[in-house]
């Protein structure tokens, strides 16, 4: 049986949505990163529906590019979590605010 | 070789040497700078004889000669070369400069030489003649006026020289305000000119405007204003007010600037543009009525001073006033001619006031001087001659040239400018023998310590003395009259003149009468300075309390700087301070100060929005994001 395309955009929008909302509410850097992730993934899904749908591989293809921007993203982001939390013992970005007025 | 073709050198000689002292000059030993300001002199001087001598092998119709060293502005119709015209103008003019600038140079290498500033006095004066010669040879309007503004600047810059006494910073100051003025109206003049005719070039400028009629309102307005520039440059009412108070800068200058050369520009400037001045009737008498008046009243002032260089200032203002009122009556070669002789006897006079107050330790009041005579021989014997010469004594220069001026001023003019010149004429003879008199006669009135040590000058300053003592001697002959063709320079200066009318042939009895009259007129001043100032020292304040009020008035100077102050300075100053502080305090500041405020106050507040939470930025994106995408959906 064939999944029908809205059953995925469906869930690729669920995941997406949590990811935005984990963003905004969590405090822990780490956990902000893995949403973030979940927000690439959930493009990715996307991407790969439509491939599927459309017979097309216009779409796979975009997906290994956000799948290496990702990756990069996560390498970079670790190290600044760490840097941050050897500097200031914390990972919890209301700690992080002096950039402020 | 034909040096003529090398004009350009004349001016340069003086540039070099300004650039020289101006930027090494702290750093060369005294000698040197001296030296070399008096060389690049000198050379000029000779270039210009050799010059001189050429243009006399030449014959007259290839004489007047341009050079263009190269096109300045070219820009649509309007052209400006910088370019040299010679012709016997600009040649007396080159010749009487470089020769005056240069044993002035020669004497202030002895006079200057205690001076710490002694590079920089040197620099000026080398800056100054250059532009002297720029604005004698200029062949258009406009290079004329480079050197018209270049002289008005280094007057300021020698006034001012010792600018840390507050009364010489000031009188710079008020040379260059007063000028500035009378430039203004130079400057409207040119745009007329070159409005009218198309053209700032002296020769086609002449020969254009020939075509328009005698009386022609556009010509009558260009030299009015040309005229009002010769005021200020020339010190005459309204704007003579400068020239006493620019005294207060050293001697030489004083000879140099102030007495031989730039004061006479406004002169040289009307004389060469006497093709425009013929076509305006009314332009000439006011030239004429204010040379007279200024000759007159500069004179009446010179009665009354004690400095002796302000007694010599009042003299070259009211000498200046009979150059005008000769050229005014047409006789511009008359008054070129008392240019001339002017230049050397007002140099001599000035130079020996110099040498009188070196030997006095400086000083220039003539009540502390006297009984000089036997200290400073040199400096009387020629201090003597220039005061003979501008009394106008037979044979000495002044007599000739002034006697032109009274005579043309009849002939030509008004019996009313021959009154005033003729009693001008005695009350100069009368103020330059009570010079005479205070300084080198009678019991010596100064300071004991001063007394004590009176000197002669060294021979660097009484060498430039005697040269021009033998030229204020023998200078007029040049102007012999009576004799028919032996006045060589009107001879030879008449191709660059326009006649105002043909010559008329005067009778010798006529002339020669008028002569002697002018003589007794002189001798008449000389006796009455010999009465009240030698025979009967008692005289002097026995008139001044006869006529308490007219002396009053004579000795503050007609209170015109007072008048001046109140009418002119004092409301400009009100009008400066309200703009100062009610328009730029509180318009001008307060809006940028405004601006500046509403800014701060604003920022103030929306910097609140920078919390320094992440997620408020991410929030931001968020809310953006939704925004726009809804806004392309909804499209």
């Amino acid at each position: 049986m064939v999944v029908p395309l809205h059953y995925y955009l469906g869930l690729s929008v669920a995941l997406f949505a949590l990811g935005v909302v984990g963003v905004l509410i969590r405090r822990n850097i780490l956990v902000i990163l893995m949403c973030i992730e979940m927000m690439l993934n959930a493009v990715n899904l996307a991407f790969i529906s439509f491939a599927d749908a459309f017979k097309a591989v216009d779409g796979q293809t975009f997906v290994f590019f956000v799948m290496t921007v990702a990756a990069a993203e996560v390498a970079v982001g670790l190290a600044l979590v760490v840097a941050i939390f050897r500097h200031r013992a914390t990972v919890y970005v209301d700690d992080l605010n002096i950039l402020k007025w | 070789m034909s040096m003529m073709e090398h004009v350009w050198l004349i001016p340069f000689f003086p540039l070099v040497g300004f650039l020289i002292n101006g930027f090494f000059g702290k750093k060369l030993p005294k000698n040197v700078v001296g030296s070399l300001g008096s060389a690049a002199i000198g050379l000029s001087f000779a270039l210009t004889i050799k010059i001189f001598l050429e243009f006399l092998q030449l014959p007259a119709a290839s004489r007047p000669f341009e050079k263009t060293i190269f096109t300045w502005i070219a820009a649509g119709a309007f052209k400006a070369e910088a370019a040299f015209l010679v012709d016997p103008l600009s040649l007396i003019m080159l010749l009487v400069v470089t020769g005056v600038s240069f044993i002035i140079h020669v004497y202030s290498v002895g006079y200057m030489h205690e001076d710490p500033g002694f590079p920089r006095f040197f620099a000026y004066l080398n800056l100054f003649v250059f532009f002297m010669i720029t604005l004698v040879a200029a062949n258009n309007f406009l290079v004329m006026f480079i050197g018209w503004e270049g002289v008005g600047l280094c007057s300021y810059l020698l006034i001012g020289y010792w600018y840390e006494k507050q009364s010489a910073s000031d009188a710079g100051k008020k040379a260059f305000v007063v000028n500035r003025i009378g430039d203004f109206g130079f400057l409207l003049g040119i745009f007329l000119i070159f409005w009218t005719f198309g053209t700032i070039n002296f020769r086609e400028v002449f020969a254009l405007a020939a075509k328009y009629p005698v009386g022609s309102g556009v010509i009558t307005a260009a030299t009015l204003l040309l005229f009002v520039g010769a005021t200020g440059k020339s010190a005459q009412i309204p704007l003579y007010v400068w020239l006493p108070d620019a005294m207060e800068g050293p001697t030489p200058v004083s000879a140099l600037i102030h007495a031989a050369t730039m004061v006479t520009a406004g002169v040289y400037m009307v004389a060469r543009c006497s093709a425009l001045y013929v076509l305006a009737p009314l332009s000439l008498t006011t030239v004429a009525a204010v040379g007279a008046a200024t000759a007159i009243f500069a004179a009446s002032m010179g009665m009354a001073q004690f400095d002796i260089k302000r007694v010599l200032a009042y003299s070259t203002v009211s000498q200046l006033g009979y150059m005008f009122l000769a050229c005014g009556v047409g006789a511009f070669i008359s008054g070129i001619f008392h240019l001339m002789t002017h230049a050397f006897f007002k140099a001599l006079l000035f130079l020996g006031a110099g040498s009188v107050s070196h030997a006095l330790s400086g000083e220039l009041d003539m009540r502390k001087m006297g009984g000089l005579k036997k200290h400073t021989p040199i400096t009387y014997w020629t201090f003597m001659i220039a005061t003979l010469a501008i009394a106008g004594i037979f044979p000495f220069a002044g007599f000739f040239s002034k006697d032109e001026i009274l005579f043309y001023s009849l002939v030509d003019g008004h019996i009313l400018y021959w009154g005033i010149a003729t009693a001008a004429a005695f009350i100069t003879a009368f103020y330059m023998f009570r010079a005479v008199f205070m300084t080198f006669y009678g019991e010596c009135r100064a300071d004991p310590h001063v007394a004590h040590h009176i000197h002669e000058s060294p021979p660097v300053m009484t060498i430039p003395l005697m040269v021009l003592a033998a030229l204020s001697a023998i200078g007029g002959f040049v102007g012999f009259p009576i004799i028919e063709g032996a006045h060589k320079f009107k001879e030879f200066l008449a191709p660059s003149i326009a006649p105002l009318h043909e010559a008329v042939h005067h009778s010798v009895a006529f002339e020669i009468t008028m002569m002697i009259f002018s003589m007794a007129v002189a001798a008449a001043g000389i006796y009455t300075a010999y009465r009240m100032y030698i025979k009967e020292p008692e005289l002097p304040d026995k008139v001044v309390a006869k006529y308490p009020v007219a002396y009053d008035y004579v000795f503050h100077k007609y209170y015109v700087d007072e008048l001046y102050d109140a009418t002119v300075v004092e409301p400009i100053k009100a009008g400066s301070t309200f703009l100062w502080t009610g328009v730029d305090d509180k318009v001008v500041d307060g809006t940028v100060n405004g601006s500046a405020g509403l800014v701060a106050w604003l920022s103030g507040h929306l910097r609140k929005l920078e919390t320094g939470f992440l997620q408020n930025y991410a929030l931001a994106i968020l809310v953006g994001v939704v925004i726009i995408t809804g806004y392309l959906i909804s499209q």
